[in-house]
C-alpha cells in the first residue's frame, strides 16, 4: 500500500534524441551574435538533452510519482513541521502582480508588495514579541547567521571585543554551531540535563565575559518547553551576553509564549515550518529574524520604510550605517513571504489554535505509543516528542532505522530518526495540527504493529522497505566513488542551429 | 582481538613502533563504531605532528571524527591507498588500513600509551 | 481554524486519552510570568475575502510597464509546462530526501539539475543549490580561502554590488579580507590594478570576476584567471546562466569555481526571490564545495538509484566544523531550472540568448538615435549602459510614460561617480520592437524637453 509510484525513470539525458523539441522561442535573425567576438564565445555547444514537450512532461510527472509528499500522506518528520500547505497560498504567489515584479522596480511600481511586506513584518513582530523584524534571510540557517552577526555588531558597538564564544546545548540543530563558526565565534557545547532540558547550572558555569550569546531552541529539539528559560535568560543578560532563540519549533507556542517579551534578544522564524510555505523537496524557505530594541540598528539592509504620506520604499544603500549589511541580493524571498502572509491573514487571532491542536495531537500520539515504545520524557510534550526503540532493539535487534523503513511499507513517511543524538534509537515524531484523528490513529496502529513484527518476524522489518520504488541503497559506494553528474552526453557532437 | 604488539590512545588510534618510526592507524573498534569509512584526510609528508593534536579527519556515511596524533614527530609517509580505497580502514585496520608513518620525536611518548590489555578494557567499558 | 480537521469531539477524545481536562494543562510548563497575552492580530479572514485582499495588493504593483530592467534579475519567457510541472504537490510538499527509497523523484531531479548545470558551465561538480547569486558568490569566495589556506579575496567591481555586499557580510563574520578590484575607463576589470594587488604582499585566496559584468560588458576572463593562477590564487567566474548558451564557459575561461544567479532559468522575478544560487567547481575542489550533493548509486537489488552523498561535510554531522551552515536550500528552484532547460532545449536556450542580443542591438540603435549613446565601447551581450544627463530624473519621468527605463547607475553603484550619468538597460527575448520604440520615443521627448 505504498503511496509512491513504482516506475523508475531513465535520466533526462537518456531520453534525448537529436532534433526533438523546439517551438518555444522565435528564431533570431542570422547574425544576431555577430557583434560578439569569437574569442568571447563558447567553443563547444552545451550538450543539453533534446526532448519533445510531451516527453518532458511525462518524465517529470513520472519522477514526481516517486516522491512521498504531504499532499499524498502523513509526513510526521519531527523538527520540520510538515503541515498542510494551503492551495490559496500557491495561487496568491502566482498572481502576476506579485510574480512578475522586478526586484529593482522603483518603489512607485511596487507599493502592493511593499505594503504586504510591511504588514508581514508587523504580524511577525506581534507573534514573537519582538520590536522589529527583517524579512531578508533566505532560510532559517541564514537567519541564524544574520542574528549572530547582529550580536557581534552589538558587542563591537559597545567596544566589547572580548566576547568570542557562543554557547549551545548538545541537543541543538547542527546549524547553530555551524552558524557560530561562520560568524567567527567559538562554539562551547553544553550537555543537556537528565530531564532533557537545558542544564541551567552548566550554562551558568560557562557564561562569562567571553560569552557573546547563547543559542537555545525552545521548545527544545526534544519537543520540551524549557521550563527554566526565565532563569537562563537572566543569567545570560547578567553576564552581558545576548540570547538567541532558534524558532524552528515555534509551531508549538503561538499565542502562548512570545520570545521577545520573555527576554530573548533575537530569533529566527522558519516560515516553511510554522507558516505553511511549502518545503519544496528541500527548499526554498525564508528565515525572517525578529530582534529586540537593542539590535534594531544592526538589522540587515534594506528594510522596508514607511514614509510620512503612508507610501512605502526600501532603504537606500548606506542609509543606515550601523547595519550589518546585506546577507543576500535584492530584498529577500518575497514569493515565499507572500505565502506566509496569506497564512497569517487566514489565521490571525486563531494562530493560538494552531499550536493548541499541534500540541494536543503530539501528546495524544505520545500517550497512545507509551505502552509499546519507550518514551524517555514523561512530562507533557509540545508539538513533537521523542519515542525510542532502544528496548525493542535490545530484545530483538530491530533498530529505529528498520522501523522507519518498515513505516514506508505501511504507507507513511518515517519520523526524523537519530536526532537529537542525545536519545538512543530515538525517533522524533511531529504530527502537526492539520492531520485528522483517523490518520493519526492509523499511523499509531502501524507503529504498534511494527513493534509486534519486530518480535514475531524481525526479518520483515530489518529488510524493509519492500514496497517502495527502490530498496535500501549503497550509500558507502556513493560517497567513496561519487558520481555527481551524468557523463553520457559529454563530448558528444551536438550541432546547434544558426 | 587487539594485536598485542601495538600501543593505543583513548581516542582509538594505534601505534606500531618500527625502528625510530611509528606507524599510526585507527583501531578495529573505532572503524566499526564509525561504520563504512568513505573518506580519510591525512596530513602531507613533512608536516610536524604534536602529540594529542588533531592530524586529520575520518568520515563515514553519517559520522565524522577527528584523528589525534598519538605521538609527536614528522610525517614521513601517508597511506595514499586510502584516497581511492578508504574502506581499507574497515577491512584491515591494523594492516593495509594504516594511515601515517611518523619519525618519532620522543620515543618515550610511546611508553605513555595504553597497552593492548588496557585498551581492551577501555573498549569493553564503552 | 481554517485548515485544521479537528472538531470538539476529536479534541475531547484526545484529551481523555492523554488524561487532562483541557488543552491549557499541556502548557502548564510555561512559567506563568512568561505566558503570552492575547495576540493583537485581525480575526481569521475567510478565503473569499483574503483572495480579494491579495488580488488588490498584487494589483497595486505595476507590472504592465515596458521594462528594460535587468541588473541581475531578468524577464524571460518560461514555457507553460514548467510551472504546470512545478505546482504538483508531489514536488512542493515533500522535504529534504532523507528517506531515499521514497524520494527518488526529488533525488533524481537534483542529480539531473547538477548534470544539466555541469554541461552548461563545463564544470565537474555542481551543488544541489544555494539561496541566490549573492550567497552563492559569498560561499564560492569562502571556498577559495578553505582550499588555499589564505584569507584575502579580490573581487572585481564588475561583480553585482549586491553580491559584493553579501560577500563583505560573510567575510566580516569569517574574519577574511575583501578588496575591490576597480574597473577601467572601458568599464571592465582593470587588469593592471589586479596584477598590482596580487603582488602587493598579502597572499590572495581567490579572484572573482563576472561575465557579462555588472555593466553588461564582456570581460577577458582568461586573462583574469591567468593572473590569479600565477599568484597561486583560485579563479571564480561569476556567471549568468542563459548567456552560457553562447559565451565562454567557466570550464573554458580556466575557472576553478563558478557561481551565479539561476533565476533566468525559468524562475519568476517575484521581487527578489526565491531564486537559485549556483555553485560549481572542478573535481579537485569537490570536498570544499558547500551544500548538498546528490550521487548515483544502486540499491541492494542492483537497481539504479540516487542518494544524498558526501553528507559528512554538512552541518548536521560536522556541526561547528562544517564548511557552511546551509540546510534548507532551493531544491524547488533547482527543479524549475531543470524543467526549464529540458523544455527549452539546447537550441531554444541559444535562441533565447541570441534573440536577446538582437533586441539589445535594436535597443542600442534606437536609444542612440534618441540621444542616449552607450557609455562604453566594448562588446556586450544583451545589457549595456547609456549616457543620459540627469539619469535619475529622466528615469522617474519615463516611469510616468509607462517605461521602466532600466536602472540609474547612481542607484545601483552610488559609490562610483563616473557612472552617475548612466542608465543600465537590457533586452531579452521578451522585449518587443514596439516596447523599444516606445522607450526611444519617450526618451526623445524627455531629452527634448530638457531637465525640468
Amino acid at each position: 500500500m505504498s503511496v509512491v509510484g513504482e516506475k523508475l525513470q531513465p535520466t533526462i539525458f537518456e531520453l534525448s534524441r537529436p532534433g526533438r523539441g523546439g517551438g518555444k522561442i522565435p528564431h533570431p535573425a542570422p547574425g544576431a551574435l555577430d557583434r560578439v567576438p569569437a574569442s568571447a564565445r563558447r567553443a563547444t555547444p552545451a550538450a543539453l538533452p533534446e526532448l519533445a514537450e510531451s516527453e518532458v512532461v511525462r518524465h517529470f510527472v513520472n519522477l514526481s510519482a516517486l516522491n512521498y509528499s504531504v499532499d499524498a500522506g502523513f509526513y510526521p518528520l519531527g523538527s520540520c513541521t510538515m503541515k498542510y500547505n494551503p492551495k490559496l497560498n500557491e495561487w496568491a504567489a502566482r498572481l502576476p502582480g506579485f510574480a512578475g515584479l522586478h526586484p529593482l522596480a522603483p518603489a512607485a511600481a511596487a507599493q502592493g508588495t511593499l505594503q504586504m511586506l510591511w504588514e508581514l513584518e508587523a504580524m511577525l513582530a506581534e507573534v514573537s514579541g519582538m520590536a522589529a523584524v527583517t524579512l531578508q534571510p533566505a532560510a532559517g540557517a541564514q537567519g541564524e547567521l544574520t542574528g549572530i552577526l547582529m550580536v557581534r555588531a552589538y558587542h563591537r558597538s559597545r567596544g566589547d571585543l572580548e566576547r568570542t564564544e557562543v554557547l549551545v546545548p548538545d541537543s541543538s540543530h547542527g546549524t547553530n554551531p555551524a552558524t557560530a563558526s561562520m560568524a567567527g565565534f567559538k562554539t562551547v557545547t553544553i550537555p543537556s540535563a537528565p530531564d532533557g532540558g537545558v542544564d541551567v547550572e552548566a550554562f551558568r558555569a560557562a557564561l562569562g565575559p567571553r560569552t557573546a550569546a547563547i543559542m537555545i531552541t525552545n521548545p527544545s529539539t526534544l519537543g520540551l518547553f524549557e521550563a527554566r528559560v526565565g532563569e537562563l535568560l537572566q543569567a545570560t543578560h547578567a553576564a552581558g551576553a545576548l540570547a538567541y532563540m532558534d524558532g524552528a519549533n515555534l509551531n508549538a507556542i503561538l499565542g502562548r509564549f512570545r520570545p521577545g517579551e520573555a527576554g530573548f534578544d533575537v530569533m529566527h522564524f522558519n516560515v516553511h515550518k510554522t507558516f505553511s510555505t511549502p518545503h519544496g523537496g528541500g527548499g526554498p524557505g525564508a528565515g525572517p529574524v525578529g530582534v529586540r530594541e537593542v539590535l534594531v540598528p544592526f538589522l540587515p539592509s534594506p528594510r522596508v520604510v514607511r514614509e510620512a504620506d503612508g507610501s512605502f520604499r526600501l532603504e537606500r544603500d548606506g542609509e543606515r550605517p550601523t547595519s550589518i549589511g546585506r546577507v543576500r541580493s535584492f530584498f529577500g524571498s518575497t514569493g515565499v513571504l507572500v505565502r506566509a502572509y496569506a497564512y497569517l491573514r487566514a489565521h490571525g487571532t486563531a494562530l493560538r489554535e494552531v499550536s493548541d491542536d499541534a500540541v494536543l495531537a503530539a501528546n495524544y500520539m505520545k500517550a497512545r505509543l507509551a505502552g509499546t515504545y519507550h518514551v524517555p520524557f514523561e512530562r507533557a510534550c509540545k508539538h513533537e516528542f521523542v519515542a525510542s526503540a532502544s528496548e525493542i532493539k535490545h530484545r530483538t535487534g530491530v533498530r529505529t532505522l528498520d522501523i522507519a523503513k518498515r513505516l514506508i511499507d505501511k504507507g507513511y513517511h518515517p519520523p526524523t530518526i537519530y536526532f537529537p543524538l542525545t536519545v538512543e534509537e530515538g525517533m522524533l515524531i511531529e504530527p502537526t495540527e492539520t492531520e485528522s484523528l483517523e490518520t493519526i490513529d492509523r499511523f499509531v496502529d502501524a507503529l504498534i504493529e511494527i513493534a509486534r513484527e519486530a518480535e514475531t518476524d524481525p526479518e520483515i522489518v530489518t529488510s524493509a522497505p519492500h514496497d517502495a520504488p527502490v530498496r535500501r541503497l549503497d550509500e558507502a559506494t556513493a560517497a567513496r566513488q561519487p558520481n555527481l553528474r551524468w557523463r553520457g552526453m559529454t563530448g558528444a557532437e551536438r550541432p546547434c542551429g544558426n | 582481538m587487539v594485536p598485542a604488539d601495538l600501543r593505543f590512545t583513548k581516542e582509538h588510534e594505534w601505534v606500531r613502533v618500527e625502528g625510530d618510526e611509528a606507524v599510526v592507524g585507527i583501531t578495529e573498534f573505532a572503524a566499526h563504531q564509525l561504520g563504512d569509512v568513505v573518506f580519510v584526510e591525512l596530513p602531507a609528508v613533512g608536516r610536524t605532528l604534536a602529540q594529542h593534536a588533531t592530524f586529520g579527519v575520518v568520515e563515514s556515511v553519517k559520522a565524522v571524527s577527528d584523528l589525534f596524533a598519538p605521538v609527536s614527530g614528522d610525517v614521513v609517509a601517508a597511506n595514499d591507498a586510502l584516497g581511492g580505497q578508504p574502506e581499507l580502514v574497515n577491512s584491515d585496520p591494523y594492516g593495509e588500513g594504516w594511515m601515517l608513518r611518523v619519525k618519532l620525536a620522543d620515543a618515550a611518548q610511546v611508553d605513555g600509551l595504553l597497552d593492548a590489555a588496557a585498551y581492551e578494557q577501555l573498549t569493553a567499558e564503552a | 481554524m481554517p485548515y485544521g480537521p479537528h472538531g470538539a469531539d476529536d479534541r475531547a477524545r484526545m484529551l481523555e486519552t492523554i488524561g487532562v481536562d483541557s488543552v491549557d494543562r499541556l502548557f502548564d510548563d510555561i512559567p506563568e510570568a512568561l505566558r503570552a497575552g492575547p495576540l493583537r492580530l485581525d480575526p481569521p479572514e475567510p478565503e473569499l475575502e483574503l483572495s480579494a485582499r491579495l488580488t488588490g495588493l498584487a494589483a497595486r504593483n505595476r507590472t504592465d510597464l515596458a521594462s528594460f530592467l535587468g541588473a541581475g534579475a531578468y524577464r524571460h519567457w518560461t514555457p507553460a509546462a514548467v510551472d504546470q510541472m512545478l505546482i504538483r504537490g508531489e514536488w512542493y510538499t515533500a522535504y529534504t530526501p532523507y528517506q531515499p527509497e521514497i524520494s527518488q523523484g526529488t533525488l533524481q531531479s537534483i542529480y539531473e539539475y547538477q548534470s544539466l548545470l555541469a554541461e552548461l558551465t563545463a564544470m565537474d561538480v555542481v551543488s544541489a543549490s544555494h539561496y541566490d547569486g549573492g550567497a552563492a558568490t559569498a560561499e564560492a569566495a569562502l571556498m577559495t580561502c578553505r582550499a588555499t589556506g589564505r584569507g584575502r579575496i579580490l573581487v572585481s567591481r564588475g561583480v553585482h554590488p549586491h553580491y559584493r555586499q553579501t560577500l563583505q557580510t560573510y567575510a566580516d563574520g569569517a574574519g577574511l579580507l575583501v578588496d575591490d578590484v576597480p574597473l577601467s575607463a572601458e568599464g571592465t576589470t582593470d587588469l593592471a590594478a589586479l596584477e598590482a594587488m596580487l603582488a602587493d604582499g598579502t597572499p590572495v585566496a581567490g579572484v572573482l570576476a563576472a561575465n557579462p559584468n555588472l555593466l553588461g560588458l564582456l570581460e577577458d576572463l582568461p586573462r583574469v584567471g591567468g593572473l590569479a593562477h600565477r599568484a597561486g590564487a583560485l579563479f571564480v567566474h561569476v556567471i549568468e546562466p542563459v548567456s552560457l548558451a553562447v559565451l565562454a564557459t567557466p570550464g573554458e575561461t580556466g575557472a576553478d569555481i563558478a557561481c551565479g544567479e539561476g533565476q533566468p532559468l525559468g524562475i519568476p522575478l517575484q521581487y527578489g526571490g526565491p531564486y537559485l544560487g549556483i555553485v560549481a567547481c572542478k573535481e579537485p575542489l569537490v570536498r570544499q564545495i558547500p551544500g548538498r550533493l546528490v550521487g548515483l548509486t544502486r540499491d541492494v537489488d542492483g537497481k539504479r538509484a540516487f542518494v544524498m552523498t558526501m553528507r559528512a561535510r554538512e552541518q548536521d554531522i560536522r556541526r561547528e566544523r562544517a564548511a557552511s551552515n546551509i540546510c534548507t536550500n532551493q531544491a524547488l528552484l533547482a527543479l524549475a531550472a531543470a524543467i526549464y532547460l529540458a523544455a527549452i532545449g539546447p537550441h531554444g536556450l541559444r535562441d533565447v540568448a541570441a534573440l536577446g542580443a538582437q533586441r539589445a542591438s535594436e535597443l542600442e540603435l534606437a536609444l542612440a538615435a534618441a540621444g542616449a549613446p552607450r557609455l562604453h565601447a566594448g562588446p556586450y551581450l544583451n545589457e549595456f549602459a547609456v549616457r543620459v544627463p540627469s539619469a535619475r530624473a529622466v528615469h522617474a519621468r519615463l516611469l510616468d510614460r509607462g517605461v521602466l527605463a532600466g536602472i540609474p547607475l547612481a542607484d545601483l553603484v552610488p559609490d562610483d561617480p563616473s557612472l552617475a550619468d548612466g542608465l543600465l538597460v537590457c533586452a531579452t527575448e521578451v522585449t518587443t520592437p514596439a516596447e523599444i520604440a516606445a522607450f526611444a520615443d519617450a526618451l526623445r521627448a524627455e531629452l527634448a524637453g530638457g531637465v525640468a
